[in-house]
């Protein structure tokens, strides 16, 4: 372990651990809460053909992907808001759309394929300093707004409708959320990957919801368990010579099966001592 | 003192289809207004259209004397939607939900201040919640829930409450608590517009009960004049000769 910090690229790859593993639940509890919750899955696909067209144009990656996943979140929003077709196939055109768009520009401009799985599954432990500032700045504005204006998203993902009689703002909170969720895409895209980025987000909130009853300390509990489950990845994955993407989504797995285990046994307990009381 | 809601000549079409033609309605300062209709007749979508939920094609609509457009006094104006809508898919107490019902008190960035958590506590102590302040919503009842949704209208003081069939799918008990609940504000100056299938133990509350059937006002007047519960087979006091529920225009296939 402690030989560990001895590797620069290690500690690199701890702080971006740090930073995602914050970043994605604190975004992702309002998904959840909407029940949008694989809108993040969508917005990674979309976050490829801005990876490819920053290969292709020799742009940072990450710069040209955060472009294209802020583009493309609104487009969703704005289609969710405005849109005559069902919303839910716009959606999956928009995703597949991504995917596929981000593939034949790769292979249009002679990058192969192998390129790209640095970002479809992650490779934290080729992170630059320069990745690193840029991957802090934007989860530090993730999370500052996700708290900061968490009263306010909170009333739009509760209950749309009545924020809006209420005069919130809601269409330009939807969009701010969608924007923070294409920004944490990209936060994540060399952590756990564009494929996994999604579970990051979502995995810790369905995790602590077995075990809390507020939404607060739902939201908290998420980021500590995203936290523990990115860092507990990365030591893991040089441990045992695992890529670390996916070795950070099954520890997160591992917790909510621990989560909902323990939530289940309490319910029996409370349960039996109900009955011992009636009887 | 100022008229609470005032809607004229509203008319709204969904998809193409006209929804409501040309309607009024008023709720005065203190009274308490019931909107009947079947299933599809239009009585929902008139109050999501009279608090600027659903867009008009033609009316005017004044709230508190301000045009829908230009109301921002948001805090006057107080919604209950369907209970069916009050979960959401991450737990939230009821302090939680109630407390968002202040965020028209609150400036962009502003942190909760004392004032907040006095209504909120308020609210819920009048909804008669106090000892569930932390439970979460979904271990509530039906019943319960409903009353979280009233408390946390009443959190932003409103003084105009605009109720989505706040009695379906809620046991007669509650029902007759609402009922209570919703008498002992109307009797605090509150007013009151609330969309309903059947009327149950409100109906001695009621000052004026308003009948929509296919997008058009059939009926205004005392609720006595309804025979029993049955929407249907109102008493209708102009030319238009009652048509069986589902025979009409929209009926259920709405």
């Amino acid at each position: 372990m402690i030989q560990l910090l001895d590797y620069d690229f290690m500690r690199r790859a701890l702080m971006a651990a740090v930073f995602t593993g914050l970043a994605a639940p604190a975004i992702g509890t309002f998904l959840v809460q909407r029940r949008l919750a694989l809108l993040g899955d969508g917005l990674g696909h979309v976050a490829l053909t801005g990876v490819a067209l920053g290969l292709v144009t020799g742009v940072a990656p990450i710069l040209t992907a955060v472009v294209v996943a802020v583009l493309g979140a609104v487009l969703i929003e704005l289609l969710r808001m405005y849109g005559r077709t069902s919303g839910d196939v716009a959606l999956a055109m928009l995703f597949y759309g991504g995917i596929a768009g981000g593939i034949l520009l790769a292979n249009l401009a002679d990058e192969r394929a192998t390129s790209l799985n640095g970002y479809l599954f992650g490779s934290i432990t080729t992170v630059s300093d320069s990745d690193l500032r840029l991957v802090a700045i934007l989860a530090v504005v993730v999370i500052a707004l996700a708290i900061g204006l968490s009263p306010q998203l909170f009333a739009v993902c509760q209950d749309e409708e009545h924020a809006r009689v209420s005069g919130v703002p809601v269409r330009a909170y939807s969009i701010l959320i969608a924007v923070l969720a294409a920004v944490t895409i990209t936060v994540a895209m060399r952590t756990v990957g564009l494929l996994l980025v999604s579970a990051l987000m979502i995995v810790p909130v369905a995790a602590s919801q077995q075990l809390t009853r507020s939404f607060r300390t739902t939201h908290l509990a998420a980021m500590v368990i995203g936290l523990l489950a990115a860092l507990g990845g990365v030591v893991t994955s040089y441990e045992i010579n695992t890529q670390p993407g996916p070795t950070i989504v099954m520890i997160a797995l591992a917790v909510f099966g621990l989560a909902a285990l323990v939530a289940a046994a309490a319910r029996r307990v409370r349960a039996h001592r109900r009955t011992a009381e009636i009887s | 003192m100022t008229t609470p809601l005032k809607a004229r000549g509203v008319t709204v079409s969904l998809d193409g289809r006209p929804v409501l033609r040309g309607v009024d309605l008023d709720v005065a300062a203190g009274e308490f207004v019931a909107l009947l209709g079947a299933n599809g007749s239009g009585k929902s979508t008139l109050v999501r259209a009279a608090i600027g939920l659903v867009p008009m094609s033609a009316g005017s609509v004044e709230l508190f004397g301000t045009p829908l457009a230009h109301f921002k006094d948001r805090t006057r104006l107080g919604y209950v939607p369907q209970r069916s809508r009050a979960v959401a898919g991450v737990p939230a107490t009821v302090q939680e939900v109630v407390m968002s019902g202040r965020l028209s008190h609150r400036r962009f960035f502003g942190r909760r201040s004392r004032a907040d958590t006095v209504a909120v506590a308020a609210a819920i102590e009048r909804v008669g919640l106090a000892g569930r302040t932390r439970s979460s919503l979904s271990d509530l009842s039906g019943g319960q829930q409903q009353r979280v949704l009233i408390a946390r209208a009443l959190a932003s003081e409103a003084e105009l409450l605009v109720m989505d069939e706040p009695t379906a799918g809620v046991d007669h008990d509650n029902q007759e608590s609402l009922a209570e609940l919703l008498g002992g504000l109307v009797h605090d100056g509150a007013s009151v517009l609330l969309v309903a299938h059947e009327l149950g133990p409100l109906r001695p509350l009621i000052d004026r009960a308003v009948v929509v059937r296919d997008g058009s006002i059939a009926y205004h007047g005392p609720v006595d004049d309804l025979i029993g519960e049955d929407h249907a087979h109102v008493h209708t006091h102009d030319a238009i000769p009652s048509l069986p529920v589902g025979l009409t225009g929209e009926g259920v296939w709405r």
